[in-house]
């Protein structure tokens, strides 16, 4: 399904994005907190999604993931209209996710966070643990420890190690360097830039840090108050716009 | 010391009975945190399955081949019986704890009647197989066969449950979406059919717990409602889902109940174990062993 040409297009959203996020009203539970979101994900693009706290970001993710459900509006991956999909399916759709806070399953071992992804479906190789263990070596002497006794960093680069062994098109990241040591921020920036580069992947990028978020990106969507109030291309856009926008 | 010593015995016997039962409410509880309030009927199936193994199937020249051939196929029973509440009625009812809590309650009631329709309302007796006829004196203690046998079956039945929950992949998956539900599905478990799973394994394991209070006594179409309080004790003491915590509160609430009966009687013992258990809930209200757990959304 493709989306009907009297649909005037969002700014931001373009027919041949790998993620369209179209319209989309949702929220929690009786609580609505997006307001006809649109937003698009270019293929083996970077959009960065800006915002300060509690504009509805995270809520986007979520219902994007299908954790929430969208209201009205209609999220379209690669083509396919996933919005009536469950998580599950979406996931094996190609779509993951990594939830702001570094979730984790605390009582399962390192290895075991990430075989459990693996075994999950038959067309995921073994392989993927180790290919998603190369991109953040520090978690290779941790892998017999519980998640939940790794530090923050770690169990931030645990989280997109799990999202990576789903072999996804998608990667949704929420807030990854939130709270976590300027080191371990540098090599998780590395990691995006190199999955960006090399695995041929998409990515949307929900960060409070612009410059980093603005390097990496193609695309841009600034929100407040649960809509999208600004978004484009990253190309061409002046100093200082989107800092203006976030400003308090 | 004689009587501390078979006064011990005595509890550890009460207690793996409980756990017996305790041990498929934890599965369903901490998985879906649904109070199956018609777990003790999938126990009262498990028992009715080793009857009529005995009495219509194999007769009484072959007790102790029904018993063996019940212990699996009690499983079978339960665990089907699970599945189906599973699918009708518990899966509808997600997130809705109190709800659930009634519908189950009614569907207790409903085998309730069923089991009297089939059986009759009378007990019946279910024969023990002769090699668990007797029992040996230890130290003065006398210990029946079939209590020893009850404590092997839990013992066997942890072992079972230990080696699954860390040794293979669906329960991995199982651990994970107790952890993590939202983090599961979003990783492309899918959780329905872990839940299901569960579901399954939960009442097959009061299915087993059947077949063992066949040997304690007479079995009736009420008997379930006998263990589900004292059951859903254990797994509220020892938290949530817990199955450490489960193994030690069923040993505590057995110790405790066959030292204060003998020390008073059998109904105060019961209400001094209440006593204890409401003590005990207000200092510690999430149970023995906690686990931290939360949703994405």
């Amino acid at each position: 399904m493709t989306a009907t040409a009297a649909a005037p297009a969002a700014p931001g959203v373009r027919d041949d994005d790998l993620l369209r996020v179209e319209a989309v009203d949702g929220g929690h539970g009786s609580t609505a907190v997006l307001f006809g979101v649109s937003l698009g994900v270019p293929r083996n693009g970077l959009c960065c999604l800006m915002g300060r706290n509690g504009v509805g970001k995270s809520t986007v993710l979520q219902t994007i993931v299908g954790l929430l459900k969208a209201r009205r509006g209609r999220i379209v991956f690669d083509g396919d209209d996933v919005t009536k999909l469950k998580p599950y399916d979406r996931a094996r759709a190609g779509i993951a996710f990594v939830p702001q806070g570094r979730d984790c399953f605390p009582q399962l071992t390192v290895r075991e966070n990430l075989r459990v992804v693996q075994e999950a479906r038959r067309d995921l190789p073994k392989s993927g643990i180790d290919d998603a263990l190369d991109l953040f070596p520090r978690l290779k002497p941790l892998l017999d420890r519980p998640a939940g006794f790794l530090s923050g960093g770690q169990m931030q680069q645990l989280a997109i190690a799990r999202a990576l062994v789903t072999q996804p098109r998608l990667l949704l990241l929420d807030e990854p360097t939130e709270g976590i040591q300027p080191n371990i921020i540098l090599e998780i920036e590395d990691a995006i830039e190199q999955l960006k580069r090399t695995a041929g992947l998409s990515i949307l990028l929900v960060e409070q840090y612009v410059d980093f978020a603005l390097r990496l990106a193609e695309r841009y969507a600034v929100m407040d108050g649960g809509r999208v109030i600004d978004a484009g291309d990253t190309a061409g856009l002046a100093d200082g716009h989107v800092r203006r926008l976030l400003a308090v | 010391m004689e009587v501390f010593l078979s006064q011990l015995f005595i509890g550890l016997s009460v207690a793996s009975m409980l756990l017996l039962v305790a041990l498929g409410l934890t599965f369903t509880f901490g998985q879906m945190n649904v109070i199956n309030m018609a777990h003790g009927e999938f126990v009262m199936a498990g028992a009715y399955t080793t009857y009529v193994l005995q009495t219509s199937v194999f007769g009484t020249g072959a007790v102790t081949l029904a018993f063996g051939l019940s212990l699996p196929l009690a499983f079978l029973v339960g665990g089907v019986l699970g599945l189906i509440l599973e699918f009708t009625l518990i899966r509808r009812l997600h997130g809705r704890p109190l709800d659930t809590l009634l519908v189950t309650w009614g569907v207790s009631l409903m085998l309730q009647q069923l089991a009297r329709d089939i059986f009759g309302a009378p007990n019946v007796q279910v024969k023990a197989p002769s090699f668990l006829e007797g029992g040996i004196t230890v130290a003065g203690v006398s210990m029946p066969y079939t209590r020893l046998f009850i404590i092997g079956l839990v013992v066997v039945a942890l072992l079972a449950i230990w080696f699954y929950l860390s040794k293979l992949p669906a329960g991995r998956r199982m651990r994970a979406v107790v952890q993590n539900r939202d983090l599961a599905a979003a990783s492309g478990v899918r959780t329905p059919h872990v839940d299901r799973l569960t579901f399954f394994i939960g009442s097959g394991l009061a299915g087993v717990a059947g077949v063992a209070v066949t040997l304690l006594g007479s079995i009736g179409p009420t008997l379930g409602t006998n263990y589900i309080i004292d059951a859903f004790l254990v797994v509220i003491v020892g938290g949530l889902g817990q199955l450490r915590g489960a193994i030690v509160a069923a040993i505590a609430l057995g110790l405790a109940n066959a030292y204060l009966e003998y020390w008073t009687d059998a109904s105060l013992a019961k209400a001094a174990v209440f006593a204890l258990i409401v003590v005990f809930l207000q200092f510690r209200p999430q149970g023995l062993v906690v686990t931290r757990r939360r949703g994405l959304a």
